[in-house]
């Protein structure tokens, strides 16, 4: 069955037919060698010219010398995901030369550093078409002066993408516009690139007389919209939200969401006239210290949030209970990252959804948020530090590293006009009126919320001590069973209003389908477009819902109840998701049906097509279909 | 002495309670009923406490309360009611008191831990603490052992001590002192909880202190570590204390001078005005010289002194608040319009990544 996929996902076979606006391309560099800004122009070079496009980085855990690849997928659809077959390699790292030119389909275009001699007898493939381009010594022509001996090595890979340009057909007015933006100001770099990309041009239109024949033709499917990574967006989100302590460690792949948030300080929380900052930055000496200041200040009544990923949760997992017993608000964002352990820590995945949802000893269950853009990035970083004050628990916001360091396109981000929900808390006035009867964890609303007090308020009914330890109402110290019991009920009662509180999934329903597929976050691209293809390609028609947040609101479940079979995709080994959609749906068990993909690579859409159609899939993908050999 | 006050009907009135500086009595400072043993060194700290707060005349509801876990940390619950508390988890206090001190800079922190609280499990956060300098009042209650999971050594246990069982400590111990001394800490002190006047002193100058100032408070436990061969017992710490000077303090509130015998004394002045005065008790020690201090701390272990005093002060270092750079308005409560930048700021950054 993947055969026949390949076939229909890769209409440029042929020799000479062109294929318009729609190829992965890979470059395939060691990093360290500068070739990020290349890669960069290249993709927004074909942004510019109005088609829509995605750049997934597949770097090592490394600074410097190990491959690394970066594969830009433009097309025309608007389909970004992941796609498992390039179409065009740009070879420049000798270390995986041969590995990246023997894993190429048939019929793919390969760019290369002659010197790698790839064409060389035994090593030549007849079934791809080669275009070797002497980069080094044409990077020796505009790097002689002494000056720029230097930057040989950067230069490079700005030829490669002058070559690319000629032999696709981007628009090399826009490729220098991208290096203006992507120098802001550095004029003499700015030249230099330029002369660069020139340089590859005009050695490519001179030497190959056939172009490769994905093409990049102009149109206009990227009007008004941005290119940005998850975590810069989430970072945005928590300074629209009014996020004032950010306590972080850093860790990949979420370091450059806490960073992003800085730098938006730097510039836009700064006290104009007092030059005083409207924020508090600390870097913590580990996780535990970082989710214990985001405590403290959210105790305090600031809005605070943390960002890490999975070893930083689990770390943070003792005081994460505390927050949850206590009712301490508080932001998580988890980038997820490959584990278990260090696992692979520059790979995706969505692999810490069972670790934050009962996070920490006893009886826990948090609030889970799934952005699946960065706009929703952006969107939920704001609702995030709503619920954790309305709720008084702390939120975690569940991207993963796909989402939060690759460089997505976006609709621009709308303005937030809703004032800060920041829950129920009593002032001074509002502590007097209710004086002795008022009790830090009693119930009075009915809806398990009860309201709290901040440190500082000028009145002394008002105060009390928060504890991780048994507490009864008026949160005293309690050992007694009714207080114990009556207090993790009311917990139960919480996280229930939660349900009509947090973000509701969105549907995509489509007239006689029974069956539906069900997705989260980034896994939201491979399933919708694997969708898609199931009824074009397989005359396979399914509902869609993506999933948006838990605990499962009421417009999930009658959505499930709906469907006849349920396709669960996720990116993990053990379908974290479906292992909570059995325990909390029982009567629905046996309508899930797991798909997964858990090889640290983002989702593509194959490995949905092929879980649904009960194809065995490659290794590091999975179903239940494969076992129990069920047919959609 | 005046008489008695009577009321208009002659019979005779309740004396007015005593009150201090902002008019408030001492029952405002106080707190619930110890449930620690009784005789347990901590119940005097406690008291202490209450007796420097209520001295200095700080409003209780601005006062932030902060402990980790252990018998110590209990004691949040025993002073200042009308305080804010955190009992956090075990050896991590510092890390909430920092968020909750940056997140409302107007609060004055307390902390209260143990040594197996701040020296074995919290050993990291006590650290990271001292070098941030956040303006806080960190108290160890020193007693080298654990007493709620019922008398294990902690890590200021003396190589060599015994336990109540006989079982011998293996392992040279950590003084906190020369530890945040050597950290870059801005205010360590070490007292005795039998030495109730040095104590509240010591916890005085702390409070005006704007920055960390560690305690480490030799605090005695009666029911698991006040045996002979224990180097923390009330019999040992007395025979050994040895303060390295006499304190007086002043506060910014007061003009008279402090209590303090006539003799050389060394003054130390806080940016609030308030003065610490040092007078010598037969060895020249400067508490502002930080490697004669150190070398006089390394010294005593030798001698078996346990040196009780101010060991190192320095009020210039700036607090962490200082460092941050953030506005003195609580951040917790900043209005919407401080917080959230206007559209055009959106729009601009959109414009960026076009």
């Amino acid at each position: 069955m993947s055969s026949v996929l390949i076939e229909t996902t890769s209409r440029a076979g042929a020799p000479g037919e062109a294929v318009v606006n729609d190829f992965s391309l890979q470059v395939a560099t060691a990093n360290g060698s500068g070739s990020q800004t290349a890669n960069s122009v290249l993709m927004r070079s074909i942004f510019r010219m109005g088609v829509p496009v995605s750049g997934k980085n597949l770097f090592p855990s490394n600074i410097q010398g190990l491959p690394t690849w970066f594969t830009i997928r433009a097309n025309k659809d608007g389909y970004i995901a992941r796609k498992r077959d390039l179409d065009v390699l740009v070879c420049m790292n000798p270390e995986t030369a041969d590995d990246d030119v023997r894993e190429l389909r048939a019929g793919a275009h390969v760019v290369y550093e002659k010197k790698l001699g790839l064409e060389n007898p035994g090593k030549k493939r007849d079934d791809v078409t080669y275009y070797a381009v002497p980069f080094s010594e044409l990077a020796v022509k505009i790097t002689s002066a002494p000056e720029h001996a230097k930057l040989r090595k950067l230069i490079v890979n700005m030829i490669y993408v002058g070559v690319v340009a000629e032999l696709m057909g981007i628009d090399p007015a826009e490729t220098e516009k991208a290096i203006a933006k992507q120098l802001k100001g550095k004029q003499k770099a700015i030249d230099l690139n330029i002369n660069a990309v020139r340089l590859g041009l005009e050695y490519a239109a001179q030497n190959f007389a056939a172009k490769i024949p994905f093409r990049v033709e102009r149109m206009d499917a990227t009007k008004g919209k941005i290119i940005i990574e998850g975590n810069m967006a989430a970072a945005l989100g928590c300074v629209f939200g009014g996020a004032t302590v950010c306590a972080w460690y850093p860790i990949t792949p979420s370091s450059s969401l806490c960073e992003s948030f800085i730098d938006f300080c730097d510039d836009l929380r700064v006290d104009p006239e007092t030059k005083k900052k409207n924020v508090a930055i600390l870097q913590a000496e580990d996780e535990i210290a970082s989710i214990g200041m985001v405590l403290g200040a959210g105790w305090a009544g600031a809005r605070s949030f943390t960002s890490t990923s999975g070893p930083g949760i689990s770390l943070m997992s003792e005081y994460i209970g505390l927050g949850y017993y206590a009712e301490i608000p508080a932001v998580l964002f988890n980038v997820q990252r490959t584990g278990p352990s260090t696992g692979l820590p520059t790979r995706t995945m969505q692999g810490d959804i069972l670790l934050c949802y009962f996070n920490s000893q006893g009886d826990t269950k948090h609030p889970l948020l799934f952005p699946a853009s960065p706009e929703e990035c952006f969107t939920m970083a704001q609702q995030a530090f709503d619920l954790a004050e309305q709720l008084q628990t702390p939120v975690f916001v569940m991207t993963d590293l796909d989402l939060g360091m690759n460089n997505w396109m976006s609709d621009a981000f709308p303005y937030p006009t809703a004032p800060l929900a920041r829950g129920k808390v009593l002032d001074a006035a509002a502590i007097e009126k209710v004086k002795d009867t008022w009790g830090r964890y009693k119930d009075v609303d009915g809806d398990g919320i009860a309201y709290r007090t901040l440190p500082g308020t000028p009145n002394p009914y008002g105060a009390f001590l928060t504890r991780g330890s048994g507490h009864n109402e008026k949160a005293q110290y309690s050992e007694k069973q009714q207080d114990y019991v009556k207090n993790v009920d009311r917990l139960v009662k919480k996280f229930d209003t939660a349900r009509s509180m947090v973000p509701k999934p969105e549907f995509q329903d489509r007239p006689g389908a029974t069956a539906g597929l069900l997705a989260y976050g980034t896994s939201h691209y491979g399933t919708t477009e694997a969708r898609d293809k199931l009824a074009a390609t397989f005359g396979v028609t399914l509902d869609y819902c993506r999933l948006r947040s838990l605990p499962l609101q009421a417009e999930a479940v009658n959505w499930m109840r709906r469907h006849e079979r349920i396709y669960v995709v996720e990116q993990n080994r053990d379908g974290q998701l479906v292992t909570i959609l059995r325990d909390e749906l029982p009567e629905l068990a046996t309508r899930f049906v797991s798909v997964r993909q858990y090889n640290g690579l983002p989702l593509d859409a194959t490995t949905v097509i092929d879980g649904v159609r009960g194809d065995a899939p490659a290794s590091g993908a999975g179903s239940d279909a494969q076992k129990g050999g069920i047919d959609a | 002495m005046s008489a008695t006050p009577t009321t208009p009907e002659g019979a005779p009135a309740p004396p007015a309670p005593k009150t201090n500086r902002i008019g408030l009595p001492k029952a405002n400072y106080e707190g619930g009923k110890s449930t620690l043993c009784l005789g347990c060194g901590h119940d005097v700290i406690t008291k202490q406490i209450i007796n420097a707060f209520y001295e200095m005349g700080i409003e209780p509801h601005k006062v932030a309360k902060f402990s980790g876990i252990g018998c110590s940390s209990k004691t949040p619950a025993y002073f200042l009611n009308r305080a804010w508390g955190f009992n956090g988890v075990h050896g991590r206090m510092p890390s909430a008191a920092t968020g909750a001190l940056v997140a409302n800079s107007s609060l004055l922190g307390i902390g209260v831990s143990g040594d197996g609280d701040t020296a074995s499990i919290g050993i990291g956060q006590f650290v990271h603490l001292v070098r941030r300098n956040l303006p806080l009042v960190y108290i160890i209650e020193d007693n080298g052992v654990y007493g709620l999971t019922k008398g294990q050594f902690s890590a200021t246990a003396d190589l060599g001590a015994t336990q109540k069982s006989g079982a011998v400590n293996e392992f040279s111990p950590i003084d906190c002192c020369s530890l945040a001394i050597e950290l870059g800490g801005t205010f360590v002190a070490r007292s005795f909880s039998g030495d109730m006047k040095q104590l509240q002193t010591i916890l005085e100058a702390a409070i005006a202190h704007k920055g960390t100032s560690v305690i480490d408070v030799i605090s005695p436990c009666v029911t698991f570590n006040d045996h002979e061969g224990s180097t923390k017992s009330y019999k040992y710490s007395k025979e050994h204390e040895t303060p390295v000077h006499e304190i007086g303090f002043v506060p910014f509130f007061e003009e008279t001078l402090a209590e303090i015998p006539a003799g050389d004394t060394k003054e130390v002045a806080f940016p609030d005005g308030s003065v610490l005065k040092f007078r010598g008790v037969g060895r020249d020690y400067d508490p502002t010289d930080k490697e004669k201090a150190l070398k006089t701390i390394h010294e005593s272990h030798a001698k078996q002194e346990i040196l009780t005093g101010i060991l190192y002060i320095d009020p210039s270092k700036p607090s962490l608040s200082e460092t941050l750079g953030a506005t003195s308005e609580p951040l917790a409560t900043l209005s919407l319009e401080k917080l959230r930048p206007g559209r055009e700021a959106l729009e601009q950054i959109m414009e960026s990544l076009r």
